[in-house]
C-alpha cells in the first residue's frame, strides 16, 4: 500500500507547524513527543502503522476552524480522527500531515424527546448516546459492534451500519444534521431538528465520506423509543444454502426483522468455544434472527418466522423465552471477532455486501479460495442486508502470510463485485480498498466523485491518500473534454 | 423556438448533453413534466424529454430491489410493487394537481430530483433515503454511476445523495436502483377531535415519541378538514388529528387502542380502516385541501416539529390563508392569498424564530417565483460550495440553470 511522498519542505516546517498551532490550541491540546504520538499511529486496520507529524485536540469548533485555515493557508495536509476503531486504514496517520483528534469534544449538548432528536458534539461515542437517553425509553438506533468506543463522528464520517440497520437503517438515515468545518475554515450548518432541508443535500454526501470532505463538529441525531419487546430465533441449518434460503423467504414473506445475522460453522465453533452462548456445534450455518415491537406483534412474527425456519430445512430452532436468554444469543454474535482472535494470532475482517441469493455460490467460491491460499476463513455477516464479514486467519509472524491474508481479501471483495455486490458495505474504503476501487468504478465514474472532492478541497489537503487511488489534480479534473463539436446527432428523436 | 430532445437509450441521453455543452445550450430538463412549475423558470431554448427512458428492467423482490428507467411512471413502478405485496415506502406524493397537472402522471425521476416524500417520511424517510445507484450524464456530457444494487454500501461518496433533490442540475438520471419494502397487510388511522393546532402537535409528538412506531402524523385544523374527502373528517365540524398505524393484523388492532387510550386527553377519538386511511393520506401527502383554490400561493415549510405551530399562526396574523401540518408538525402547507412578493419574508421571518428550516414556494406565479427565492436563501459559504459543486458537474451550465438558485 503506497502512500502519497512526504513533502520534505512541510517536515522541515515542523517546528513552526507545532507553533503555530500552540497559539491556536493551547496547553495540552498539541502532542509532539514520539513516545505520546504512538498512540495514533494507526486505527483498527492494525496491519497499517505510520507516526503522524504531531497531533493536535481541539475543544472548540472555532480552533478547528483555525487550524483548518491555517492548514489550507500553509498547504498542511490534515488527518481528521475519532476513536480510531476504522478498520479501512480511513484515520491512519499520513507522514507529513497533522493528526486532528476529536477527542475532546465528549458534551451532549442538547436531548429534545418532544422533537425526537439530540444534539452532540462529535466525540461522544455511539452508545453513550444511547445510554444519555434509555432512561426516557429512547435510543439511537445504528449500533455497530464497536459502539462502546466509536465515535458519533466516525459513525457520520463512515455512514456506519449495526445489526439493526435492516430494519431501522445506517447512520445515514437516522442523522439530522451537522456543522461541518470546510478546509478553509468556513462553518456550515447542514440540516439541523427539521427533516428535509431543500438545496443539495451536502448532509448526505458529508455522511459517509471518510473524513475527505470537512470535519464534523457537531451531530444532530434521531432518537427513538425502544420496542416493547424483543425476541430472538437460533436456527441451525444443515447447509450454508438452506440457511440462506431462509433469509430470502422470510423476506419474500413481507418480514424485516429486526435484525437477521448469519455464522458459519468455524465461526461457530469458535465462538461458542469463546463464550459457551449454547449454539449448536453440528450445524453448518446458524441464524440469528430478531423480532421486535409489540408483544402480539412478536408472537405473531416468531409463529411465521418459525413455520418458514421449518420449511427451509432447519434442523435446530430456539426461541429466547427472557431478556437473559436473547442477550446471550447476542452474546456469541457480538464476540465473534474476538472469538477468532483466539483460534488465530492474527485475522483480517473483510466487509463486502452481496445480493442476498448469492450467498451460498459466495460461500463456496470463498472455500475455494481458501484452500487455494491455505489460509482459513470464518464467516459472520448480516445476512438480512447481504453485508458479509468473512475473517481470513493469518500468522503476520510467518513471512508472506499477511501478503496472502491480503490477496485472499482482495479476491473475496472482487468477488462480492462480480456477483452484483459491492467492495464494502460499512467499513469504508480507507486506504485498505482504495487500490480497488477500479474493479466497481471507471474512470469517469471516479472522476465525477473527485471532483465533488474538488469543491470541498481543492489542494487535497484533507485525510489525503485515502478512497481514491489516483489523485487527479483539480485544475485537470475541471477541463472539459468536449467532444462531438457543433455536430447534431442525426439518430436523436428531436421535435 | 422551443426544440425538444428524446433520447431513447441512455447512449442517446449522453450525446443530447455532449450536444448541449459543445453548443453551449441550456436544456430544460423534463420527464413527465408535472413538476414543471416547480422551482426558479429557467431560460431554456431546448427540452431535453426523458420520457423515453422507462420502463421496470430489473426487478428482484426477494433483494427488496428493483431498477428502473429514470422516467418510469410512478404509477407504473407502484403497480407492479403492488403485485409482490411491496412498495416505495418513502410514499412519493402526488403534486401533479395541486401544481395544475394531471393526476398520477408523475414519475420516479422527478420523485428523486425533487427528493420527495410522503407522510410516511417520520418513520422511513424521503426519496433520498431510497435510492440505492444510479447511471447518468453530467454537464460535462459524461456517462458515470455510483452506488449499485444493494442497500449497505459505502463505497465512494454517495452520489445518490447528491442526486436527490437537485432537481436535474448537476446530471440526468438514465436509470436508478430503488430500495422497496414489503407493503403493510392493514393500515388504520386514529383520528382525534377538537384538538387546537398547539395541543394537536403535543398529541402527535406523544404519539410519535411512542414504542407504536407511526407511520403518519398529521393535523387540520377545521376549516381544511372540511375539505376532506373522507366522511369522518369532513364532518367532524372540528379540527381532526390524525395518527397512521400500519402492520399486521393483531399489531394494528393492538396499536390503535393504545394510540387512542394515549391520546384521549386530547379529545374525542376515532378509527379509519383501509380505504379512508389511504384517502385521507394522499389527501395530506398532495395537499389537495388547496387544490380548489388555484389563486392562493402555496408553502411548504420543513421545520422543527413542535414549532409548527407557532410559525403557522405567526403567517396567518400578518397573511391570512390557511394552515395544515404533517410530519407531526414538522413540514407546515401553507395556502396565502396572493401577494406580489409571496410573504417570502414574512414566512422566512417566522421559520428563523421557530428555530430554521427551509422554505420552499411550491405553487405562485412564474413572475413571483422569478424574483423572489423559490427555495431557503443560503448563506455566503454555503452559496459559494453549490456553486463549485455546480462547476464540478455542470460547468456549462447547460442543465436547468437556475432552477433552484441563480448561477446555479
Ligand atoms: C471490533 C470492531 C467492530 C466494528 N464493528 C462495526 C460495525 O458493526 N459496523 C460498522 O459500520 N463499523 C464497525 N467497525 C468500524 C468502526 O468502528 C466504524 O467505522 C466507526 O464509525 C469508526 O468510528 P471512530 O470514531 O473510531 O472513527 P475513526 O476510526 O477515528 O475514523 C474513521 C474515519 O472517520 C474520519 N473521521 C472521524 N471523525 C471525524 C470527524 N469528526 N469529522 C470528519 N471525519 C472524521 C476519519 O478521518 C476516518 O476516515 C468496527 C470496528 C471494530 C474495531
Amino acid at each position: 500500500m503506497r502512500m502519497p511522498e512526504p513533502d520534505a519542505a512541510v517536515l522541515a516546517r515542523r517546528g513552526d507547524i507545532i507553533e503555530q498551532l500552540r497559539a491556536i490550541v493551547p496547553g495540552e491540546g498539541v502532542i509532539v513527543d514520539e513516545d505520546e504520538l504512538r498512540a495514533y499511529e494507526c486505527d483498527g486496520l492494525t496491519a497499517y502503522r505510520q507516526l503522524p507529524m504531531v497531533v493536535v485536540l481541539p475543544e472548540t469548533t472555532e480552533q478547528i476552524s483555525r487550524v483548518l485555515r491555517y492548514c489550507h493557508e500553509t498547504g498542511v495536509k490534515i488527518v481528521p480522527r475519532g476513536a480510531g476503531t476504522s478498520l479501512s486504514g480511513g484515520a491512519l496517520p499520513v507522514a507529513d500531515a497533522i493528526t486532528l483528534g476529536l477527542g475532546k469534544f465528549k458534551r451532549i449538548l442538547e436531548i429534545d424527546y418532544e422533537n425526537r432528536s439530540a444534539v452532540v458534539q462529535p466525540g461522544v461515542t455511539n452508545l453513550a448516546i444511547t445510554e444519555a437517553v434509555e432512561h426516557q425509553g429512547f435510543y439511537y438506533a445504528p449500533d455497530p459492534s464497536s459502539q462502546i468506543a466509536c465515535t458519533i463522528g466516525g459513525n457520520v464520517a463512515e455512514n456506519s451500519g449495526g445489526v439493526h440497520s435492516l430494519k431501522y437503517g445506517l447512520t445515514t438515515n437516522n442523522v439530522l444534521g451537522v456543522e461541518v468545518v470546510l478546509m478553509t475554515g468556513e462553518v456550515l450548518r447542514l440540516g439541523g431538528k427539521h427533516l428535509d432541508s431543500g438545496g443539495y443535500d451536502l448532509l448526505g454526501v458529508i455522511t459517509g465520506s471518510e473524513g475527505l470532505l470537512g470535519v464534523i463538529t457537531e451531530v444532530t441525531v434521531r432518537i427513538l423509543q425502544k420496542p416493547e419487546t424483543a425476541r430472538a430465533f437460533l436456527i441451525g441449518f444443515p447447509s450454508n444454502e438452506s440457511a440462506g434460503d431462509c433469509v430470502a423467504a422470510i423476506i419474500a414473506a413481507g418480514i424485516i426483522p429486526a435484525g437477521v445475522e448469519m455464522m458459519d460453522k468455524p465461526a461457530i465453533h469458535a465462538v461458542e468455544d469463546f463464550v459457551h452462548a449454547g449454539y449448536p456445534r453440528d450445524v453448518e450455518a446458524l441464524l440469528i434472527v430478531e423480532l421486535d415491537g409489540p408483544e402480539a406483534e412478536v408472537a405473531d412474527l416468531i409463529a411465521r418466522v418459525q413455520a418458514i425456519a421449518e420449511e427451509t430445512g432447519a434442523v435446530t430452532i430456539r426461541i429466547s423465552q427472557s431478556e437473559d436468554e436473547r442477550l446471550v444469543f447476542w452474546a456469541g454474535r457480538k464476540a465473534a471477532f474476538p472469538a477468532v482472535g483466539r483460534i488465530s494470532p492474527d485475522y483480517y475482517c473483510m466487509d463486502g455486501t452481496i445480493p442476498r441469493r448469492a450467498l451460498a455460490t459466495v460461500l463456496k467460491r470463498m472455500a475455494a479460495m481458501s484452500s487455494h491460499y491455505s489460509l482459513r476463513v470464518a464467516n459472520v455477516f448480516h445476512a438480512g442486508d447481504g453485508n458479509l464479514h468473512p475473517l481470513v486467519l493469518y500468522d503476520a509472524n510467518e513471512p508472506g502470510e499477511l501478503e496472502r491474508a491480503e490477496a485472499f481479501g482482495a479476491d473475496i471483495l472482487k468477488l462480492c463485485v462480480e456477483v452484483g455486490g459491492v467492495l464494502t458495505g460499512e467499513h469504508g474504503v480507507g486506504v485498505e480498498k482504495r487500490d480497488l476501487m477500479g474493479v466497481m468504478f471507471t474512470e469517469d465514474d471516479l472522476k465525477h466523485q473527485q471532483r465533488l472532492k474538488c469543491a470541498f478541497d481543492p489542494d487535497g489537503l484533507l485525510n489525503p491518500g485515502k478512497v481514491y487511488p489516483t489523485l487527479h489534480r483539480c485544475a485537470e479534473l475541471g477541463r472539459l473534454h468536449v467532444s462531438g463539436g457543433q455536430t447534431r446527432f442525426p439518430d436523436l428523436p428531436r421535435f | 423556438m422551443t426544440e425538444t430532445l428524446r433520447p431513447e437509450t441512455p447512449e442517446q441521453l449522453r450525446e443530447a448533453v455532449a450536444w448541449a455543452t459543445s453548443a453551449d445550450t441550456p436544456l430544460e430538463v423534463a420527464a413527465a413534466g408535472t413538476k414543471r412549475v416547480f422551482g426558479r423558470p429557467c431560460q431554456t431554448s431546448h427540452r431535453l424529454d426523458l420520457s423515453g427512458l422507462a420502463g421496470v428492467t430489473d426487478y428482484e423482490p426477494a433483494e427488496l430491489v428493483m431498477g428502473v428507467g429514470a422516467a418510469t411512471p410512478l404509477a407504473e413502478i407502484e403497480a407492479a410493487l403492488a403485485a409482490n405485496n411491496q412498495q416505495l415506502a418513502f410514499e412519493p406524493p402526488d403534486f401533479g394537481p395541486l401544481l395544475g397537472a394531471a393526476a398520477g402522471a408523475g414519475t420516479i425521476g422527478g420523485a428523486i430530483a425533487c427528493n420527495l416524500a410522503g407522510p410516511r417520511r417520520v418513520k422511513a424517510g424521503a426519496a433520498r433515503d431510497h435510492i440505492i445507484g444510479f447511471h447518468a450524464v453530467s454537464g460535462r456530457g459524461e456517462d458515470f454511476k455510483s452506488g449499485g444494487r444493494v442497500v449497505k454500501n459505502v463505497t465512494g461518496f454517495d452520489l445518490s445523495k447528491l442526486m436527490a433533490g437537485s432537481f436535474g442540475t448537476l446530471a440526468v438520471m438514465a436509470d436508478v436502483n430503488l430500495k422497496v419494502m414489503p407493503a403493510p397487510e392493514r393500515t388504520r388511522t386514529v383520528l382525534v377531535y377538537g384538538a387546537e393546532d398547539g395541543a394537536a402537535v403535543k398529541a402527535l409528538a406523544q404519539a410519535l415519541g411512542s414504542a407504536f412506531d407511526v407511520s403518519g402524523a398529521a393535523h387540520l385544523p377545521a376549516e381544511v378538514a372540511a375539505g376532506s374527502g373522507v366522511d369522518y373528517v369532513a364532518g367532524a365540524g372540528r379540527p381532526v388529528t390524525a395518527v397512521r398505524i400500519e402492520g399486521t393484523g393483531a399489531s394494528v388492532e393492538y396499536r390503535c387502542q393504545a394510540i387512542r387510550e394515549n391520546l384521549a386527553e386530547f379529545g374525542d377519538t376515532e378509527e379509519l380502516h383501509s380505504s379512508n386511511s389511504v384517502t385521507l393520506w394522499s389527501e395530506v401527502a398532495g395537499a389537495a385541501y388547496f387544490t380548489a383554490e388555484a389563486e392562493t400561493q402555496v408553502w411548504r415549510v420543513s421545520a422543527t416539529p413542535g414549532a409548527g405551530p407557532r410559525l403557522a399562526a405567526e403567517v396567518r396574523a400578518e397573511t391570512g390563508g390557511r394552515a395544515y401540518y404533517d410530519w407531526g408538525g414538522g413540514l407546515v402547507w401553507l395556502a396565502l392569498p396572493p401577494r406580489p412578493d409571496a410573504a417570502h419574508e414574512v414566512v422566512r421571518g417566522a421559520l428563523a424564530a421557530a428555530g430554521g428550516g427551509h422554505a420552499t414556494l411550491l405553487r405562485a406565479a412564474e413572475s413571483v417565483r422569478a424574483a423572489f427565492p423559490v427555495f431557503e436563501p443560503q448563506g455566503e459559504a454555503l452559496k459559494a460550495l453549490s456553486a463549485r459543486i455546480k462547476d464540478a458537474f455542470d460547468p456549462k451550465r447547460v442543465l436547468n440553470p437556475g432552477r433552484m438558485y441563480a448561477g446555479v
